[in-house]
């Protein structure tokens, strides 16, 4: 009897040492599959890392037929469309996150808003771009020839515009959460005083929650950064550099995931395909960057 | 002093009126953007479209079955691999909050958590689709079950974290090994918090485009093998919206209605869920 109740729980013993490896095990293999992950950019980049220098980052021209690679035209465009989306789409994440934070926070109407907004966050992007594509396309090709700028419709204005509507989900629920968590005997203290509620917006919740909006803004540029369907479907692909602002802002361009989108299964030789990887790998450490950064301060603000 | 109260009372006034407007304006876009998906895509479904392949062009009709049947192979393999590796990370970082490990891994969830899809789509066509020769389903499922990990592994982790100690301590204190413990007794506990991050993460993959181009790559025929290219939901809207041809612009529209329902019903039934156990996301 008692024999067997020790060999019981040295079975118990060995599945117990068993499961806990396995769970060590796992957490182990997401590091490695990080570390993969660069390890394959750095080592399939390596070509055109040799080959080209920093440089890369610089070259105006990226012409593939005559072996030249610059991802400077890319680099313009993702910046460019990244940052118009953010400027359109932070007015409407923070009054969202205004409204169902401080004004709205419970009841029908704000529940059908928050559903909306989680609802535009599940939206795939191919369904964004396909949309864009028919008819947000010809509305801004009207647009357009009433400003007298060339009517392509498709370009960095217009995948800007369809970024921002995706984007806005980000840093509105993140917003949400952290207008929320402001003490309210700090509020009380401030309409004790006579404020308004406007100024209670912004003398106390706003400074209070600067920094947690700030990392939502970011959260939503590292998205915009690597958003690739939409763009791709949008942009007008091409490689190379406008000559005047207007021209940068309304005509076609290209973003890095969007060359990449495009090129990568008809780069036929290793140069080629290399320069595009390197592209990748200058995209993945940027959105790694950014979304750390904005991580970092929400710790950072909900520790606090 | 009256007059200036009023001003204040003014501007507070506007401002909210701002506020409502810009918080309210956002669902102009959403509301265009569903309703013509639906208008175009609604007319196209019938059982002739769901169970046969695209019609070359010139002809008339054909469907995406190859595309469904695709799309859920796929995403059924992707979630075999990520759910049982992301339910063990999240459990271990859920138990084990304060070691060297968890810190680094927890760090590796939120880079994943960053990594554009695109990315994910050149790695993995590293990893499998070179070393194979050929683009295959199974490397369209992996580059999948890597995107679908972080939120897998984030929903396990807090909805752990949120069971009480005493659970586990009851559990233990009866003589129950620890593997028994977190198998029958907490994690059952946490169920549903963990199925709503599964669904969540499914319906998010399976609108997922970049990571499919190098991978999955595309098939115009039924096919059911993992090791050969492989048509998905999302790739068959990109390859046929981007055609020039109208038949084709009909077929997509119908896949992206019967897309944006599968992501609609994944989420609503996800909401369900955590409404009715009270869960937090």
């Amino acid at each position: 009897m008692e024999n067997k109740r020790l060999k019981l729980s040295n079975e118990q013993l060995k599945w117990e040492t068993i499961f806990r490896r396995i769970l060590i095990a796992m957490s182990i293999l997401l590091v490695l599959i990080i570390l993969g992950v660069l390890a394959t950019l750095i080592v399939e980049s390596m070509p055109s890392i040799k080959s080209l220098g920093i440089g890369f980052l610089w070259g105006k021209i990226w012409d593939p037929v005559s072996n030249v690679y610059g991802a400077y035209p890319f680099l313009v465009g993702t910046l460019l469309t990244s940052f118009i989306a953010l400027i359109i789409s932070v007015p409407f994440s923070y009054a969202i996150a205004i409204y169902l934070g401080e004004y709205n926070p419970k009841g029908w109407l704000s529940d059908l808003l928050k559903n909306a907004i989680e609802l535009i966050a599940a939206v795939p992007s191919i369904i964004y771009g396909f949309w864009g594509l028919f008819v947000l396309v010809p509305i801004i090709r009207t647009f357009e020839m009433s400003i007298h700028v060339a009517p392509y419709g498709i370009g960095v204005f217009t995948s800007s515009l369809i970024l921002a509507v995706m984007i806005i989900p980000y840093g509105a629920s993140l917003g949400i959460t952290l207008i929320r968590m402001v003490p309210s005997h700090l509020k009380e203290g401030a309409y004790a005083l006579g404020a308004t509620r406007f100024e209670v917006i912004r003398n106390v919740i706003m400074p209070y929650t600067r920094s947690g909006l700030f990392a939502g803004v970011l959260l939503s540029l590292g998205r915009a950064l690597g958003e690739t369907m939409a763009v791709t479907m949008l942009i007008g692909n091409t490689s190379a550099v406008a000559d005047t602002l207007k021209n940068a802002i309304f005509g076609p361009g290209n973003t890095m995931a969007s060359v990449i989108a495009n090129e990568f299964t008809e780069a036929d030789h290793t140069q080629y395909l290399s320069a595009l990887i390197e592209l990748g790998l200058v995209l993945f450490f940027v959105t790694v960057i950014i979304n750390l950064i904005g991580k970092r301060i929400i710790t950072k603000f909900t520790n606090d | 002093m009256e007059a200036k109260i009023g001003f204040r009372n003014t501007k507070s006034a506007i401002f909210k009126g701002v506020i409502v407007f810009f918080a309210f304006l956002i669902t102009v876009p959403l509301i265009i953007i569903l309703g013509y998906i639906i208008k175009q895509g609604i007319f196209q479904v019938n059982w002739h479209f769901l169970t046969n392949v695209p019609a070359p062009v010139g002809e008339t009709g054909g469907g995406i079955a190859n595309a469904l049947l695709g799309s859920f192979i796929m995403v059924m393999v992707a979630a075999v691999i990520a759910i049982p590796i992301g339910m063990a990370a999240g459990i271990y970082l859920s138990e084990n909050p304060k070691t060297k490990l968890a810190y680094y891994s927890g760090l590796c969830v939120d880079i994943l958590q960053g990594v554009p899809s695109i990315v994910v789509g050149i790695v993995v066509y590293f990893w499998v689709v070179k070393p194979l020769g050929t683009f295959s389903a199974l490397s369209g499922s992996l580059a999948l079950a890597i995107m679908m990990l972080p939120i897998v592994i984030r929903s396990t982790e807090q909805t752990l974290r949120l069971l009480p100690d005493s659970l586990k301590e009851a559990a233990l204190s009866l003589g129950v090994p620890y593997h028994r413990v977190i198998l029958k007794v907490i994690v059952p506990c946490g169920f549903a918090g963990i199925l709503s991050g599964i669904m969540l993460s499914i319906a998010r993959i399976i609108g997922e485009t970049a990571p499919l181009l190098f991978t999955a790559f595309g098939n115009p025929y039924l096919s059911t093998s993992l090791t050969k290219p492989m048509e998905s939901l999302p790739h068959l809207i990109f390859t046929y919206a981007t055609s020039p041809y109208d038949d084709w612009h009909n077929l997509a529209w119908g896949a992206s209605f019967i897309l944006l329902m599968f992501v609609l019903i994944l989420n609503i039934v996800t909401k369900l869920l955590t409404r009715k156990w009270k869960v937090q996301l």
